[in-house]
């Protein structure tokens, strides 16, 4: 692959699952018409769900699904020491995700519920830069393909990538949506990093910020707005929590 | 100017023959409010009943269809050591139908900035050329304080401009285009009766506005205030998220990216409408940023509107139209944050 003349490097990429859905992956799976470009660029040397090379050269790791066991534990320290650039990706990878509502309870119930008395090997629920040390986020439940691709460009060309500081609300009035908090439900856009295009809004449901938190947001002012427009405690702590965006946010967590 | 009137059915026939070959863009409602309230926006029309000249208030300013949120200044086809850079200003005829008078004045501030500046912009003076702006009166809402912004009537700047006076519109002429088009479609010339209706509505209209702003000596004390305590006030409450500088008819601070295609074969340079709300809007290469208060920089965006720009232009960058106001959820309005100053220095 050329850019202007200049021959690029072709990196090696291995994308890898721990606890999770696996729907980031299939993200980058999925928009066939571009992926023999996208390979032109990257080199595949090992993700499971679309190949069955096993290769240990890679240079660029993404990693999907946040971290539960000690063998992934082990696994993910592994791949650290091998990847020169580390990406945690989607929202259980950067943030813990749906998977950290499970920690709401004791592991013990957890296990017991779901598993019965089968012997699982299960610990808390980690993001994955609780474990290493991670050098991009790649935000979102799932990621959007586009962003993903638009990371690989910068990595490829070697440019630091700046994901949108801001909060979804600029991308919400930019496609003229109705705010919908004025329509009465639930948001968390303000709050939330933009770079979504504002799509749950888009369709009428409020944002659960599922891309973390903006950068210097206001929760302060957010949490007293949603007081005043008549949430209760309890579905602002639902929100607030489910992908375990914003921890230390409300009273209670402290 | 010269002035007919023109019957709402035939004011229906026209939109129909306009549809023909622009595309129109007008209110229309989507979603309602927890108040039941309709929820207007300008949006590309197909048919005249998709229309509603009843409207209110659109959420968010007509401006994007002279400043867009996003647009490709130039793409570029790139090759093994070279380029060919192509622009494009020309976009499909357009009309817009519906603007009110502070819409129309804040593209006049606009021209300001963007027509007769050392450095004109041809993107906007193409969609500014392009476009066919039919504007409507309406009764004050509320919260409309364009009257202490003098633009609650505006003399140029568009093609028509329609007052309801029953079973016809009023008619503002303001350019030949628009005239000829006008009388395709059995355009009346005014009659006296037609006069006082249209003056009794003016004098309705001029009865019911409701909210005031004093911005007699708002340059001066803003300069007077600087330190003021009012600023953290307000900036402890805002969410630096953009809103209001999207929805404003006003703003047009900006950002530039560029970016290629997955292949390196293609690439563009993007301009992307900003708001200096938001956290990074003054952070420099390297990191450094200006302005890393909310309070600061919730300042410096009143500070614009009603100070920076008057010493440039002689004229305030806000019309008036409250959307900032009404789009905020801290509920952080131009009205409050200056009676808010104006309480300041009377104590």
């Amino acid at each position: 692959m050329k850019y202007l003349g200049i021959t690029l490097e072709r990196p090696k990429i291995g994308v890898f699952d721990f606890t999770g859905c696996e729907g980031c992956q299939l993200q980058i799976a999925n928009k066939e018409e571009d992926l023999k470009d996208l390979f032109d660029l990257v080199e595949i040397v090992n993700f499971r769900e679309i190949s069955s090379d096993r290769r240990e050269d890679y240079e660029i790791a993404f990693i999907d699904g946040c971290i539960t066991t000690d063998s992934e534990v082990a696994r993910l320290k592994k791949i650290r020491k091998q990847a020169g650039i580390l990406v945690a990706m989607g929202a259980c990878a950067c943030l813990g995700g749906v998977n950290n509502l499970r920690s709401r309870f004791s592991l013990s119930d957890v296990i017991r519920e779901v598993y019965d008395r089968h012997h699982i090997n299960t610990g808390p629920v980690r993001k994955v830069a609780d474990v290493v040390h991670v050098d991009i986020e790649l935000p979102g439940c799932p990621i959007s393909k586009p962003e993903f691709e638009w990371l690989v460009r910068h990595l490829v060309l070697g440019i630091e990538p700046q994901f949108p500081k801001y909060p979804v609300c600029v991308e919400c009035k930019q496609r003229l949506n109705s705010c919908v908090l004025d329509m009465g439900l639930m948001c968390l856009g303000p709050v939330t990093r933009a770079g979504c295009n504002a799509v749950c809004p888009r369709n009428r449901l409020g944002c659960w910020g599922c891309r973390g938190p903006s950068e210097e947001a206001n929760f302060e002012s957010l949490i007293e707005i949603l007081r005043e427009k008549g949430f209760t405690e309890e579905h602002i702590a639902e929100r607030v929590k489910f992908f375990n965006a914003f921890s230390g946010v409300l009273n209670s967590d402290r | 100017m010269l002035f007919k009137t023109i019957t709402k059915e035939n004011f229906k026939k026209m939109v129909e023959g306009l549809l023909e070959e622009n595309e129109v863009i007008g209110p229309r409602s989507r979603d309602q409010d927890l108040g039941g309230n309709k929820i207007y926006r300008f949006l590309k029309i197909n048919s005249f009943e998709e229309l509603e000249m009843d409207y209110t208030r659109s959420y968010s300013s007509p401006k994007n269809y002279f400043l867009p949120f996003e647009e490709d200044l130039a793409t570029y086809r790139l090759n093994d050591k070279d380029w060919e850079q192509e622009i494009r200003y020309t976009i499909h005829p357009r009309v817009i139908i519906g603007m009110r008078a502070c819409d129309i004045n804040a593209l006049l501030k606009l021209d300001q900035v963007m027509l007769k500046s050392v450095y004109p912009n041809p993107y906007y003076f193409a969609r500014r050329r392009n476009t066919l702006i039919i504007g409507l009166d309406h009764e004050p809402l509320e919260d409309c304080f364009c009257r202490s912004m003098n633009t609650d009537t505006v003399f140029h700047g568009f093609g028509l401009f329609l007052t309801d006076i029953g079973d016809r519109y009023f008619v503002a002429i303001n350019s030949d285009t628009a005239y000829i088009i006008l009388n395709q479609f059995d355009a009346r010339e005014v009659t006296e009766e037609d006069q006082e209706r249209y003056k009794t509505v003016k004098k309705q209209i001029e009865s019911k506005f409701k909210t005031q702003v004093d911005i007699t000596i708002l340059p001066e004390l803003m300069d007077l205030e600087f330190e003021s305590e009012i600023w953290k006030k307000w900036g402890h409450k805002c969410l630096s998220c953009g809103s209001c500088a999207m929805v404003c008819p006003t703003c047009y601070c900006y950002g530039i990216e560029e970016d290629t295609n997955l292949t390196f074969t293609k690439a563009t340079k993007r301009r992307f409408l900003y708001s200096c709300n938001l956290l990074d809007f003054a952070a420099v290469a390297r990191g450094h940023n200006f302005r890393p208060d909310a309070h600061i920089r919730l300042k410096y965006r009143y500070y614009h509107k009603f100070r920076g720009f008057v010493e440039a232009f002689s004229q305030s960058l806000c019309v008036g139209c409250n959307r900032c106001g009404k789009a905020c959820l801290a509920g952080i309005s131009p009205k409050a944050v200056i009676d808010d100053l104006i309480k300041t220095e009377k104590k």
